[in-house]
C-alpha cells in the first residue's frame, strides 16, 4: 500500500514540476505570429494546389499579410475561391480586393482521331512527358496533344478528362479553378489560362503548330495553317501571326466572331457561344452582320477532305529503346 | 578473357550479316542531309538552293568547336534547305539535294593503294579530321576532333571494334575488309594525341575479325589486338576502358581523357584514314540491315543522306510482320517514325523486328529483385531511379547520380516485370541536366 502512495505522489510531483517548467518556456520562447495569417487561412479554400504561386494556403495567407503591410495586394489571387475569397481575405486585411479577372484552362489542340491521322504508334509508358521526349508523336503534327493525360493525373479539382472519342482532354469549366497545374504539366504547352470572357465566352485558336502551312495541312485536318486571313478580317487587331500560328489576345477581342468564319481551316473555336440563328442575337458588336446559316459544315470537317490515310510511311512503332526480349536464357 | 567487372547482359547475339561482304549502295535520287547529325551545335548551311555540289563539297560549316562540318555525298543541285524528320524522331533543318550523275571533287584520292606514311604534324592531323566533318561512328557522333585535343595528356588509345550491341556488323565487316587502312588511321590518331600504345578492343565472338587484326598489326608499332569476353554494354567508353586498362572513369563531369585513355570507333579510325590520307571527308559509311525476317541482311556501304527504304528494298524489301524500324542497334537504336529517314553520320545499322518481338510486355509492379542492379554496369539502382523520375524527386535523383547513367538499356532488358525503367531515367536524366545546366548558369 506504501508502495503505490509513495509512487502517485513521486509522480505526481514530478509531472506538477515538469508541466511548470513547460508552461514557462512556452511563456518564454513563444513565436510571435501576426494572427491575420491564421484568420487569412481559415477563409482559403484549403485546397493547396499552388495555383497563386505560392507554397499552399498557408504560404499564400503569409504573402497576402506582407504584401497588405506593403499597401497593396496587386496581384494576389487565389484562383480556386477567386473573387469572393480574395474580397474576404481583404475584408481581413483592411484592404480593398481589385478586381480579378476569372480564367480557366483551354485546350489549345483539336487534334482528335479524325482530324489527325495516325502515322506511328507509340507503346512506350503512357506519360505525355515521356513521350514528348521519345519522339514527335504518333501522327504528323509534332506539337498537339499527345494524349497520355498528364494534365487529367496533375488537376487536384477533378475538372479535365479524356474524350475517348476524340482522344483529348476536356475541361469542365464549373470545376476549373485555373489553378495551372494542367499547363505546367502539358510538355507541349497546348493548355492555357485565358479569362473565362462574358457568359464563358471566348474565341480561342485550337491549335499550337507552328509548322508551315502544308506540312500542318497534311497533318492534322483542322491546323492552323498561318494563311493570316483571321488577321486581316479581325477589327480590332486582337489577332496576331507568329511562326505560321495565329494567336487571339483574349483582351482585345470582342467577341464578333468574324474570325471563326474566316479561318479556312475551321481552327478558331467560339465557346460557348449559344446556337446561331440567322438572327444572330449579335454580340457586343454592332455590326455582326446575319449570318447565312452555312457553319455547320464548316466547323466539324469530317475527317476526310485533306489527307489521304494511306499515308506512303508505313507504320512504325517507336519507342526508344526496345530490348528484344528472346530468349530469357541469361543472367541470374 | 579480359571484360569489364561491374555488371552487363547477355542478349542474344542474332548477328544473321555477319561474314557477308560489304556492297556498295546505289545513289538515291536525292539526298537528305540533317544539319544536326552530331553532338554540339548544328551545322549551318554554306550553300543556297540552286547550287552546284559535287561528292565530297561542303555543304555545312560546323557551328561551334563542338560541332562538325557536313559535306554533300552527291553531285547534283542543292533543292532546298528545309525541315524533315530524321531518326531522332524530331522535325529538323535539312539540305535537300538532288541528284545528278557522280562527280567527285578532284581533291579526293580515289585510289586504292593504302598510304601508310605520312609527314603531317599532330596539329593537322586534328585539323583534317576537324574539316572531314568525322564524328564517332559507333551511334554517339560526338566530334572526333573535341577527343583528340585532350586536356589532360594521355597514355593510351583504344580503338572500339567490339560492336556489342546484337545484330549489328558493320564494324566487323570492315575489319575484314579494310584491316590496313583502319590500322593507319589508330597509327594516325596515335600520332594525334602522341601515345605510343593503342589496344583494339575485339570481342571474342569475332574471331575471324581478331585472327586477322593480330596478324596486320605485327606491321605496326605499339598497335595490339585485344580480345574480350562477350558481354554487352562492352562498347560503352567507360565500360571499355575499364575492361581493356583496368581504368575506372569517375562519374560526371570526369571525362576518359582523366583517366589518360581516349577511345574511337573503329569506323571512326576508317573514316580518319581515308580523311588524311586520301583527303575524302566523311560522306559514306556501312550500314548494317537486318532483322529476323529480312531476306538477305547485308552490310552496305552508303552515302550519306540516302532514304533508309532504299537500304531495306535493296535487302529484300520490308517484311510482311515488321512492327518496328529502329535505327540502330536493338538495346540502343531508336524507333523510326517512317523509312524517309537519311542514313546520318552515326547510322550503324538498320533493324527491322518482327511484330511479335517488338511488343513489350505489360508492366507489373516492382518485386524489388534487383536483377536491374546486378546489370547496371555503372552501379546505379535503376528500380530506384525510375520511382524517383516518376515522382519527380530531382534533388534526390541527382544524388543517387541519375546523371551517370549511359543509357544502355540492360536494367530494362533484364527486368522480369517489364518494367519501363530506362524511359523513366532516360527523362528524369534530360530534367535533371536542365536543372544542373541553369544552376551553372547562375
Amino acid at each position: 500500500m506504501n508502495v503505490i502512495l509513495v509512487a502517485v505522489i513521486a509522480l505526481g510531483v514530478l509531472g506538477l514540476v515538469l508541466a511548470a517548467v513547460l508552461f514557462l518556456t512556452a511563456k518564454k520562447f513563444a513565436v510571435e505570429e501576426d494572427p491575420r495569417i491564421a484568420q487569412v487561412t481559415e477563409v482559403l479554400p484549403g485546397a493547396n494546389c499552388g495555383g497563386c504561386g505560392f507554397p499552399g494556403c498557408g504560404g499564400f495567407a503569409e504573402a497576402c499579410v506582407k504584401a497588405a503591410d506593403g499597401g497593396s495586394l496587386e496581384g494576389k489571387l487565389c484562383p480556386v475561391g477567386g473573387q469572393p475569397v480574395m474580397e474576404q481575405v481583404a475584408g481581413i486585411l483592411g484592404m480593398t480586393a481589385e478586381a480579378g479577372e476569372q480564367r480557366v484552362a483551354v485546350v489549345r489542340c483539336n487534334g482528335t482521331c479524325a482530324n489527325r491521322p495516325r502515322t506511328a504508334q507509340y507503346d512506350g509508358v503512357r506519360s505525355c512527358r515521356i513521350a514528348h521526349n521519345t519522339a514527335g508523336g504518333e501522327t504528323g503534327c509534332f506539337f498537339g496533344c499527345l494524349g497520355c493525360g498528364d494534365c487529367v493525373a496533375a488537376c487536384p479539382f477533378d475538372a479535365i478528362h479524356m474524350n475517348p472519342e476524340t482522344g483529348l482532354p476536356e475541361v469542365d469549366e464549373s470545376t476549373c479553378t485555373a489553378c495551372g497545374k494542367c499547363t505546367k504539366a502539358c510538355p507541349r504547352g497546348i493548355i492555357e489560362l485565358r479569362p473565362m470572357g462574358k457568359k464563358g465566352r471566348r474565341m480561342v485558336v485550337r491549335c499550337v503548330n507552328k509548322d508551315k502551312g502544308p506540312v500542318a495541312k497534311k497533318a492534322c485536318a483542322v491546323a492552323c495553317i498561318g494563311c493570316g486571313k483571321c488577321v486581316k478580317t479581325c477589327e480590332f487587331e486582337a489577332i496576331t501571326l507568329e511562326n505560321n500560328l495565329a494567336y487571339i489576345d483574349p483582351a482585345k477581342c470582342r467577341l464578333c466572331r468574324k474570325c471563326e468564319d474566316a479561318c479556312p481551316q475551321g481552327t478558331i473555336l467560339a465557346m460557348n457561344f449559344p446556337p446561331r440563328k440567322p438572327k444572330a442575337e449579335a454580340p457586343a458588336t454592332p455590326e455582326a452582320k446575319p449570318v447565312t446559316p452555312q457553319e455547320p459544315a464548316a466547323k466539324e470537317s469530317p475527317a476526310a477532305p485533306a489527307v489521304p490515310a494511306a499515308e506512303p510511311t508505313p507504320v512504325v512503332i517507336p519507342t526508344v529503346e526496345p530490348a528484344p526480349k528472346a530468349p530469357e536464357t541469361q543472367n541470374v | 578473357m579480359k571484360t569489364f567487372r561491374i555488371g552487363g547482359v547477355h542478349p542474344e547475339e542474332n548477328k544473321l550479316s555477319a561474314g557477308k561482304k560489304i556492297e556498295v549502295m546505289e545513289l538515291p535520287k536525292q539526298a537528305v542531309f540533317p544539319l544536326s547529325q552530331h553532338i554540339g551545335a548544328p551545322a549551318v548551311p554554306c550553300v543556297a538552293k540552286g547550287d552546284l555540289v559535287k561528292v565530297g563539297t561542303k555543304i555545312a560549316d560546323a557551328g561551334g568547336f563542338v560541332s562538325a562540318p557536313i559535306h554533300s555525298s552527291v553531285s547534283g543541285k542543292v533543292a532546298k534547305i528545309d525541315t524533315i524528320v530524321d531518326a531522332s524522331g524530331y522535325r529538323k533543318p535539312a539540305i535537300i539535294i538532288d541528284v545528278e550523275g557522280d562527280e567527285w571533287e578532284p581533291t579526293i584520292d580515289r585510289s586504292e593503294a593504302l598510304v601508310r606514311d605520312t609527314t603531317l604534324e599532330p596539329k593537322e592531323i586534328v585539323a583534317r579530321v576537324q574539316e572531314a566533318g568525322i564524328v564517332g561512328m559507333g551511334g554517339a557522333c560526338f566530334p572526333a576532333h573535341v577527343k583528340l585535343s585532350p586536356r589532360t595528356p594521355v597514355d593510351v588509345v583504344i580503338i572500339n571494334a567490339v560492336e556489342c550491341e546484337p545484330y549489328l556488323t558493320a564494324d566487323h565487316s570492315l575489319m575484314m575488309e579494310k584491316p590496313d587502312e583502319i590500322l593507319v588511321g589508330v597509327s594516325l590518331i596515335m600520332k594525334a594525341v602522341g601515345v605510343k600504345k593503342a589496344y583494339i578492343a575485339i570481342e571474342n565472338n569475332k574471331p575471324d575479325a581478331i585472327a586477322l587484326m593480330q596478324e596486320k598489326a605485327k606491321g605496326f608499332a605499339g598497335i595490339e589486338v585485344c580480345p574480350l569476353r562477350v558481354k554487352y554494354p562492352q562498347g560503352g567508353e567507360k565500360q571499355l576502358i575499364d575492361a581493356v586498362v583496368g581504368r575506372q572513369v569517375p562519374n560526371p563531369p570526369a571525362l576518359p581523357a582523366d583517366v589518360g585513355a581516349i577511345v574511337q570507333n573503329v569506323g571512326t579510325a576508317f573514316a580518319i584514314y581515308e580523311a588524311v590520307m586520301k583527303n575524302k571527308p566523311l560522306f559514306e559509311r556501312v550500314v548494317t540491315v537486318t532483322g529476323k525476317s529480312v531476306t538477305e541482311p547485308k552490310n552496305l556501304l552508303t552515302r550519306m543522306g540516302t532514304p533508309m527504304s532504299l537500304l531495306i528494298e535493296r535487302a529484300g524489301g520490308m517484311p510482311e510482320d515488321t512492327g518496328k524500324v529502329i535505327g540502330g542497334g536493338p538495346m540502343m537504336g531508336k524507333a523510326l517514325l517512317n523509312t524517309d529517314v537519311p542514313v546520318c553520320k552515326g547510322s550503324s545499322g538498320i533493324l527491322l523486328m518482327t511484330e511479335k518481338e517488338s511488343l513489350r510486355g505489360e508492366a507489373q509492379p516492382c518485386i524489388r529483385c534487383s536483377k536491374c542492379v546486378t546489370a547496371c554496369p555503372m552501379g546505379l539502382e535503376p528500380y530506384l531511379l525510375q520511382k524517383l523520375a516518376e515522382h519527380t524527386d530531382w534533388e534526390r535523383a541527382e544524388a543517387e547520380q541519375i546523371m551517370t547513367c549511359i543509357e544502355c538499356g540492360s536494367c530494362q532488358f533484364t527486368c522480369p516485370a517489364h518494367r519501363p525503367l530506362l524511359d523513366w531515367i532516360r527523362m528524369g536524366k534530360g530534367t535533371v541536366g536542365g536543372i544542373i545546366r541553369a544552376r551553372n548558369a547562375k
